[in-house]
């Protein structure tokens, strides 16, 4: 349960001095990123949605630290944290904000739709709940090859009262599927608190229950709990092929995106308390210094290089080169990428 | 006359039908408290109260379907899609229950049903949000489908649509919110299935709906300026109904045309057109019908090569000159 102490957890114990600053420096790197990227939105020089992951860091940073080999991970359009967190570069990820060639995506994808599958990351999905299923999907294919891992399915606590979500549930459980479902509850849905959008008792997670589905609720701005009970669900998912949904309790800064003016829905103070008292980085940083782990030379050093090589994306991403014009037709069928005389089929594919 | 936005057209539309009506109801995400995401419900909340202005959470399939069923027993909801592109994940209600129970009910069931939002690209926002799926809706007989092109329309149609007995799906422009026209004062409706001369002209007609309308529009005052030629500009404002006697006559009187639309080619809107026009007035055809649509891709993300994605003035000319 959210309150619950999880630092004694085996998973936390067994990190080294050394791997519990690469935690810290995780998250610091996405805020530094999602900072830069704000700038770079006021210049105008990202149009569309931007949504930041400002407050949410630990959540992602955590579970991730947990994949191995054959784990894998995808998500909604909130989707900057996850990718840093799985080792993609702050360069390629800034570039697609921008729509450039270097991007990702190769500019066609944009900040709500990363991917990189080499890092087992799915993506990026910009239709609420439209990842979920996906994420049974991959867990299935996973069962299917006997490989031991799983899926770890990212979504907010709006997505849960998509149709989708509901009907990969009972799949995952049904078919024994090892897929982590985690929603990620920042408490709001753009304008919408949770209250004015889910019925539930005591915790969306909870519906698990009505599909005999196990489950658990996490204090997202601790990463040693969110680590700590996300590598339970894991464990299951690995030994015995089941699935899980997990909660973690978040918070998310800013406004839902860029175009949010974040003034109908809640209050300043609110944010402020989350701010002054809950704030994940902050609070790894106490602890860290706390059991000895880091010096404080060491963190202003973190910050400091973490700012850098988010000004240095900034930086590439400007000198990158927009995709040609003909790059508008590619990517869109195998075939047509892949053409040869024999093994393609007949019949015009692509219309004038 | 009012010069006032495509936004707040809408708006007036909405609190004029909504006061007129006590069966009319505004159900979506985020229309009451937030203001509406694109504003198009602004203060209405405020002035109407929570009966009348319904926040729904984020379960399309669930809240339109329930406002189709509403609609068959007399309710007339106005439906917020957040975008066009959310209603695929609530395609059986739309496609299946609104657009056939008359039809399979044998006439006894209405769906009086409104479901309206922006449809478009152009905004920067990548393939899951940018889809137009006007050609889709009217592929399904039972659907009623129109595309306002400017803020007057934007109110009569929506008017209209709201009084209708039939679905109406109103598919609006996120690009065009801001922009201003002059909207006539008082209860203004445009009937469906009449399409609109944008521009008289007499050398050739071309023909559009949303905001391709208006790119056409802006193409052929290029076109006059630039190089003598007299565009006819028809805005076909609803594609079902749609106004065939209004393309031909168009067709009869410039006989050449080029059919612009936002849409993707294959299977596009134009396809239609086209079909019509080489059936019944092939023998005013002076040059094959030529098309300017989306490049035939998912929507690319990157700005820059998206406003060459969707068809614009220069596209719209180049075309032109093609025909000659
Ligand atoms: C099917 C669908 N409906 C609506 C939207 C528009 N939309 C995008 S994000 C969002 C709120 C989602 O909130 P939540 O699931 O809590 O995730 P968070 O943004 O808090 O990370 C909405 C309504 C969408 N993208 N897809
Ligand atoms: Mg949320």
């Amino acid at each position: 349960m959210p309150d619950a102490d999880h630092t004694d957890a085996k998973v936390n114990k067994d990190l080294t001095p050394e791997q519990k600053i690469q935690l810290y420096r995780d998250m610091v790197r996405i805020r530094r990123f999602e900072e830069r990227s704000v700038r770079v939105y006021q210049q105008g020089k990202i149009g569309g949605f931007l949504h930041l992951y400002i407050g949410q860091e630990a959540v992602a940073v955590g579970t991730v630290s947990l994949m191995g080999e054959h784990d894998h991970i995808i998500t909604a359009y909130r989707d900057h944290g996850h990718a840093l967190a799985v080792g993609m570069g702050m360069n390629e990820c800034m570039a697609e904000l921008q729509g450039k060639h270097t991007g990702c995506s190769k500019g066609k994808g944009g900040s709500m739709h990363f991917f990189a599958p080499d890092k087992n990351y799915w993506g990026g999905h910009g239709i609420v709940g439209g990842q979920t299923p996906l994420g049974a999907g991959i867990a299935y294919a996973l069962k299917y090859r006997d490989l031991k891992g799983c899926c770890l399915c990212f979504m907010g606590d709006g997505a849960v009262n998509q149709g989708a979500f509901h009907e990969a549930l009972n799949l995952a459980q049904l078919w024994q599927l090892p897929v982590v479902y985690i929603i990620e509850n920042n408490g709001y849905s753009m304008g919408t608190s949770q209250s004015r959008s889910s019925a539930y008792d005591d915790y969306l997670a909870k519906r698990a229950e009505g599909y005999n589905m196990a489950w658990d609720v996490v204090n997202g701005n601790d990463v040693y709990s969110v680590r700590a009970v996300t590598a339970e669900a894991m464990k299951r998912a690995h030994e015995k092929s089941e699935p899980t949904l997990l909660e973690i309790i978040t918070y998310r800064y800013r406004g839902h995106s860029m175009s949010d003016p974040d003034k109908t829905y809640r209050d300043k103070q609110e944010i402020q308390e989350y701010k002054e008292q809950k704030d994940p980085i902050t609070l790894f940083q106490n602890t860290l210094l706390k059991e000895g782990v880091i010096t404080e030379e060491q963190i202003s050093s973190i910050d400091k290089d973490a700012r850098k090589e988010a000004e240095d994306a900034a930086t590439f991403a400007d000198k990158s080169p927009f995709p040609p014009v003909e790059s508008i037709t590619e990517d869109i069928y195998w075939e047509e990428d892949n053409r040869t005389e024999e093994t393609n089929s007949k019949g015009t594919i692509i219309f004038e | 006359m009012a010069n006032i936005t495509y936004r707040q057209a809408l708006n007036d539309a909405l609190c004029e039908e909504v006061e007129r009506d006590e069966n009319v109801v505004i159900i979506g995400e985020e229309v009451a408290q937030f203001d509406g995401a694109y504003k198009v419900t602004e203060g209405m909340l405020k002035r109407f109260g929570p009966k009348r202005i319904v926040d729904a959470p984020i379960s399309e399939a669930g809240f339109l379907g329930m406002g189709i069923g509403a609609s068959m027993l007399g309710i007339r909801p106005v439906m917020e899609l957040m975008f066009w592109s959310f209603s695929y994940v609530a395609f059986d209600q739309l496609f299946n229950n609104a657009a056939a129970v008359r039809y399979m009910s044998g006439g006894l069931i209405n769906c009086p049903i409104v479901v309206r939002g922006p449809a478009n690209g152009g905004t920067n926002v990548g393939a899951t949000h940018s889809h137009t799926p006007e050609n889709l809706a009217a592929n399904h007989p039972g659907l009623k489908v129109v595309c306002p092109s400017n803020a007057a329309d934007a109110k009569g149609l929506m008017k209209t649509a709201i009084r209708d007995n039939d679905p109406v799906f109103v598919m609006e422009n996120t690009i065009l919110y801001n922009q201003k026209w002059d909207v006539p004062e008082g209860d203004h409706t445009v009937p469906l299935g009449k399409a609109n001369i944008l521009r008289e002209g007499k050398d050739l007609s071309l023909i559009a709906h949303g905001r391709a309308a208006i790119t056409a529009l802006q193409a052929a005052e290029q076109l006059k300026a630039e190089h003598n030629i007299d565009a006819e500009v028809l805005d076909l404002r609803s594609i079902r109904p749609l106004d065939e006697e209004a393309i031909l006559e168009t067709v009869k009187k410039t006989n050449r045309a080029v059919l612009v639309e936002e849409n993707k080619p294959f299977c596009g809107v134009d396809a239609q057109i086209s079909h019509l026009i080489q059936e019944k007035a092939f023998d005013y055809l002076d040059a094959p019908i030529l098309r300017v649509s989306s490049i035939d891709a998912p929507q690319i993300y990157c700005k820059k090569l998206e406003d060459i994605q969707i068809p614009n003035v220069d596209r719209v000319i180049k075309r032109v000159l093609e025909l000659r």
